[in-house]
């Protein structure tokens, strides 16, 4: 935080107690980020250590050994539940869930908010609080209905039927990320225009579209990091070859046959996780804004 | 935010024809875009809502069979054992990594508030769990606290043989070890939450209580922690709405095991439905989970629509 006048918690401390607590809070802070970076740095080392060195030195070690081999033949060539291309095929299943998903839930999400912040009707309140009842819903409850209606609509066991899943139970985010963004444009400029005889499509093009980058990242992110780990109904409502990759890696972990493939598993979990970290990384601050906007309403 | 200039060159010149349906067509296009998603929101919520409470009372097995059958499903659900374990789990996991996260989150947001260098890397440290999915860490820290794998054979191997870390694989201990995942997991998120509540305290009260020569554990006690009361709720109420919902972990880490001992009602939801064919009673156990999470937000929606009415009728 670049706030100059923020105020020094410590300024009213002598030197030496200063420098003391200082310590503290830095050994303190290191201590904490053992614990988090931990995992991720085992399962890092692990998935560059041969087989040999892992079943020496134990799975938690400095790597005795460097091979790339288990992150190709996690990528294309391992078995996962009888076919053997590796982890890529999930992938690209997750890719193509995501993209349509985010870009549909996201594109809507926009219109609805715009609606229901300068398109203001009577009840059109009572409306966004019946959307926004969607974020709230255990997956559970709808796992049976959606089963049946996928059905009916001859999705089931489709990527088709996951972007759909998601689309829905994304719209209820999308909606209330961008409405609650809108609301503060000032009236004022659509009333201007709507004056000026400018329409629903145009004042959305030239008014509303122009100020919402900083919205439709936040919501994009979310989108896109939400679907991807998602998993209840990644598992339910696909099966074999059309599986999403956090689906699918379940498979490969709990299918404990003769040699447990370290490094095979550790790649193919970084392979799932490096996506959303990577968004995570350069869309930090994005990220956590939506985040806590998610949290707090 | 630069606003872009909105010009108007195209103010219609042309004598407006009377198109009586366009006209109305266009009056209502904000409810026309609307109208989908509405849709969609609704039979989402309200109809396959209803649909699974259906479900809960009606004779399905295997296949549905809408058939009125009345509540025993939600009577059996409770005389049986794996449910009461499921349940009991939910309220041992929920309370101690609510506990837990709320307390190490507001620690790491206290400890990054005290002007440290290189915050954003700090942050960024505790936070990437959150980035990741369950499935994912949870793999990780199975062999981790897999005593064969994980701490307990590294620990052995240091020379302390009769080191004993088997959480995991201990019926008594098993539902711990999620806790200190989901700890790990969520603490990082409620650092962030309690984080920006810190900076929105006003600091000229800093300033004046450190005058007034108070210490700064009590002026954190005395003034900053109440001024960000708010932020306490919203944490608790996204903490337990996640404990409520929990199921990835638990699938990734110990599939429910060792035996039956960390089954959450979560799990035994999928399992009686898409496992054993128990639809009617896999339904019932579903709106459990909604009944409790109704606890949370049944009064938090009415807290935040109370503060928002004080705060509106404050001006």
């Amino acid at each position: 935080m670049a706030d100059t006048t923020a105020y020094d918690p410590l300024g009213a401390v002598g030197t030496w107690r200063r420098r003391q607590a200082k310590l503290i809070i830095y050994a303190l802070l290191g201590l904490f980020a053992l614990y988090y970076v931990v995992p991720l740095a085992v399962v890092v080392i692990n998935s560059f250590r041969s087989l040999p060195d892992i079943s020496h030195n134990g799975l938690i070690s400095l790597p005795h050994s460097f091979s790339l081999d288990y992150w190709s033949s996690a990528w294309s060539k391992f078995c996962v539940g009888g076919t053997c291309n590796g982890i890529q095929p999930f992938f690209f299943n997750s890719v193509a869930m995501v993209v349509p998903a985010t870009v549909i839930s996201t594109a809507i999400g926009s219109l609805n908010g715009y609606v229901l912040s300068k398109w203001r009707f009577t009840g059109s309140e009572t409306l966004f609080g019946l959307m926004t009842l969607g974020v709230f819903m255990p997956g559970q409850m709808v796992l049976l209905p959606w089963a049946r209606v996928l059905g009916w609509l001859g999705l089931t066991n489709t990527i088709g039927g996951l972007v759909l899943i998601h689309c829905v139970q994304g719209l209820s985010f999308t909606t209330l990320f961008c409405r609650n963004y809108y609301v503060n444009i000032p009236d004022d400029l659509v009333k201007a225009a709507r004056i000026d005889g400018a329409g629903f499509w145009r004042i959305f093009r030239k008014i509303v579209l122009p100020l919402s980058p900083p919205i439709l990242i936040v919501t994009v992110i979310w989108q896109f990091t939400n679907i991807w780990n998602e998993f209840l109904f990644a598992v339910i409502f696909s099966s074999g070859t059309n599986q999403p990759i956090t689906a699918a890696l379940i498979a490969l972990g709990t299918a404990d046959t003769g040699v447990h493939q370290y490094g095979i598993e550790s790649a193919a979990v970084l392979i799932a996780a490096l996506p959303p970290l990577l968004v995570y990384l350069f869309g930090g601050r994005y990220f956590l804004r939506g985040l806590t906007q998610g949290a707090l309403k | 935010m630069v606003v872009e200039p909105v010009t108007f060159t195209s103010v219609r010149a042309v004598p407006k024809r009377r198109r009586p349906l366009r006209e109305w067509l266009s009056g209502i296009l904000p409810q026309l875009v609307l109208a989908p998603s509405l849709l969609a929101s609704f039979i989402y919520v309200f109809v396959f809502c209803g649909w699974t409470i259906w479900i809960s009372v009606s004779n399905s097995s295997l296949l549905p069979d809408y058939s009125w059958s009345g509540f025993h499903h939600y009577v059996e659900l409770w005389g049986n054992e794996r449910w009461r374990i499921a349940y009991t789990n939910l309220f041992l996991f929920g309370s101690l990594y609510v506990v837990g996260a709320t307390t190490i989150g507001l620690l790491l947001a206290i400890l990054i508030d005290q002007r440290i260098r290189a915050e954003a890397l700090w942050r960024t440290i505790y936070l990437y769990p959150l980035a990741i999915s369950f499935i994912v860490t949870g793999t990780v820290w199975r062999w981790l606290l897999n005593p064969s794998t994980g701490v307990e054979s590294l620990i052995r191997h240091w020379g302390w043989t009769s080191f004993k870390f088997d959480w995991l694989v201990n019926r008594e201990m098993a539902i711990y070890t999620v806790v200190i995942i989901g700890i790990w997991q969520a603490s990082g998120f409620v650092m962030a939450l309690f984080l920006a509540g810190l900076r929105s305290v006003d600091p000229d009260l800093i300033k004046a209580a450190q005058i007034d020569g108070a210490s700064m554990p009590r002026i954190y006690r005395r003034i900053i922690l109440p001024a960000i009361g708010p932020i306490f709720v919203a944490v608790l109420v996204v903490l337990l709405q996640s404990a409520i919902k929990i199921f990835d972990l638990v699938v990734a880490l110990t599939a429910g095991g060792p035996g039956i001992a960390t089954t959450v009602p979560s799990i035994y939801v999928y399992d009686l439905i898409f496992q054993r064919g128990q639809m009617a009673e896999g339904a019932a156990a579903a709106m459990m989970i909604l009944f409790v999470l109704s606890f949370v937000l049944v009064p938090y929606t009415i807290w935040s629509n109370w503060r928002l009415r004080r705060e509106a009728s404050r001006g």
